[in-house]
């Protein structure tokens, strides 16, 4: 009889006598199926690589058993499209260009991970006003990246009405990056020995203006957002990183502060014009996709607190040291990192000596974000693993390279 | 079509039912949510984002690729991706358009020399409208849309005159 089921039909699961749901796609883990005692098939569920929530082209294989998710596997390598080998054939100047497409929502971030490795190779003195205008051109990514964070973590859980604010005020800040790069995302901007270009005339009223309004925004869509019950009640409680997982698995930035671990690069191993800043970092306590909520959007205060202070204080001088128009560092090899939007940004950087790197490593933060979502999922119901994704704040530029 | 008591004398119009779907279909070019990489910031987000507003163009996102008519490839496809976008270009109902979005799309663009990468969508389904940059404007994005309008325009007519002749 199942013998002929299976001939039939080419499953074994839907014939009498038959609980073994076969041999599972390769790399997929199977929890037992009928774990509560009842004879309940598991149902595999397949969630991108196109699906609205899972912020670009991440695909996970879900294992439900009824609503209850036992098992998740996440796929990666839809937009693997070798930055680290092509910066092997990029000049030190341009490897910029491809960091910029690796975390596409904070290119600056990359490029200044890039850049302070190929100064450690180089032997420059970098200008004191090129630091602040680093950071500043950071911390503007930093708003902007969380910007549309925030915005689609509201789309996630079905709300509308912030993503259009906080499209707003991504323009707004994209314009002020645009006049200060030429570019709107893909900026360029920051290069071995300094910033291409000085800042331009207007571009600190336009940040002023924006800094006017922003503190009194930011407290609007944290009341629209935030200040929302059904919200609350959705995020409150699910997908805990606990302080002893994010360490295992390398969490860093928002994910890792909201487990309540104090680690920031900026305070631990200072870059750029950060020494010189004031700012707090902010940290939570249970580590649930609340507490990254309120991590991000604490950070996005600290960061205007910022830029109202790189403006105010920006140094005189050079916007850029003297560097050679094809750069040939010394051999040698190092690494260097930033605190970008979504946490530690690192470069592992080998020279040989010519005008190419011999080798490139690009440590993003979100690889190890998407890890620990197959440890957290279990035990969450369908509808909350797009909020879980969404308080990771993953970004597949960077998870694929 | 157009029967209005109020306007005028000119209140009936003839019009082939043709050019009746051409007109609807022209002004509510609903596009799949999409995004593959850089270019979906940019084409899809800002897009419908304030700024930019393409609702008022009729130009709106559906998230399942049976209820979209176009579908803007934003960003590098490789060969992993191949398959999945050849397969929601053929769950699309027809008729239905693509644009190719950005450099990447278009022709591999600046990881065109990784071999991972398809040398442009075009290599797998069939591409309406390029649009060059990377990643493009959203003006940029906007105005593929009116050539997009245009084009589908064209084609009814073209059609129509080799009938009648």
């Amino acid at each position: 009889m199942s013998d002929i089921c299976e001939e039939t039909l080419g499953v074994g699961l839907l014939c009498e006598g038959q609980h073994d749901p076969g041999t599972p796609p390769a790399g997929l883990r199977r929890a037992p199926s009928g774990v509560d005692g009842l004879t309940t098939e598991h149902l595999i569920i397949n969630m991108g690589p196109q699906h609205p929530s899972t912020h670009g082209v991440l695909r996970m294989i879900v294992e439900v058993d009824g609503e209850e998710i036992v098992a998740a596997e996440v796929s990666v390598g839809y937009l693997h499209r070798g930055i680290e080998k092509l910066a092997e054939h990029r000049r030190y100047d341009a490897v910029g260009t491809l960091m910029d497409r690796g975390d596409y929502v904070s290119g600056m971030m990359g490029e200044l991970a890039f850049a302070l490795a190929a100064e450690q190779l180089m032997d420059v003195e970098v200008p004191r006003k090129a630091h602040w205008l680093r950071s500043l051109a950071s911390e503007l990514n930093r708003l902007a990246s969380h910007l549309v964070w925030y915005g689609t973590f509201g789309l996630d859980t079905g709300a509308m009405g912030q993503f259009l604010y906080a499209m707003r005020e991504r323009e707004a800040l994209l314009d002020i990056l645009e006049a200060l790069s030429g570019q709107r995302m893909m900026f360029n901007y920051i290069r071995p020995g300094g910033v291409v270009a000085d800042m331009p005339l207007g571009v600190t009223e336009k940040i002023r203006a924006f800094l006017s309004t922003f503190d009194m925004y930011l407290d609007e869509y944290d009341q629209l957002l935030g200040g929302n019950e059904i919200f609350q009640g959705r995020v409150k409680g699910i997908g805990t990183i606990d302080r002893q997982m994010a360490l295992a698995f390398g969490l860093t930035g928002a994910n890792l502060r909201a487990a309540g671990v104090d680690f920031d690069i900026r305070k631990a191993r200072p870059y750029a014009a950060y020494p010189e800043l004031d700012f707090e970092v902010p940290l939570g306590s249970t580590g649930d996709a609340w507490d990254r909520y309120n991590v991000r959007m604490a950070e996005m205060r600290q960061s205007a607190r910022m830029i109202a202070q790189l403006i105010d204080g920006m140094p005189e001088g050079e916007h850029t040291a003297k560097v050679p128009r094809i750069i040939r560092p010394n051999a040698g090899e190092v690494y260097a990192s930033v605190e970008s939007s979504r946490g530690e940004t690192g470069i592992h950087l080998i020279s040989d000596g010519t005008e190419h790197p011999y080798r490139m490593h690009y440590r993003g933060p979100s690889l190890y974000a998407a890890q620990a979502l197959e440890e957290i999922l279990p035990g969450h119901l369908i509808a909350d693993v797009v909020m879980i994704i969404g308080s990771t704040d993953i970004m597949l530029g960077e998870l694929d390279r | 079509m157009a029967i209005d008591k109020f306007t005028g004398e000119n209140s009936i119009a003839f019009i082939k039912s043709e050019q009746l779907f051409d007109f609807a279909r022209r002004n509510s070019l609903w596009y799949i949510a999409f995004g593959i990489a850089c270019c979906a910031i940019e084409g899809l987000m800002s897009a419908s984002g304030p700024r930019f507003d393409f609702d008022r163009m009729g130009v709106f996102f559906r998230n399942s690729p049976r209820q979209a008519d176009v579908m803007i490839v934003a960003g590098t496809v490789n060969k992993k991706m191949a398959e999945t976008v050849k397969r929601l270009y053929d769950q699309m109902p027809e008729p239905k358009w693509v644009v190719a979005m950005g450099a990447c799309a278009s022709t591999g663009g600046p990881f065109r020399e990784y071999p991972n990468v398809v040398l442009g969508v075009d290599k797998i389904i069939p591409v309406d409208v390029y649009i060059p940059g990377c990643p493009p404007r959203p003006e940029s994005v906007q105005y593929a849309f009116i050539e997009l309008q245009k084009k589908i325009a064209k084609r009814t007519e073209e059609r129509l005159a080799a009938r009648n002749s």
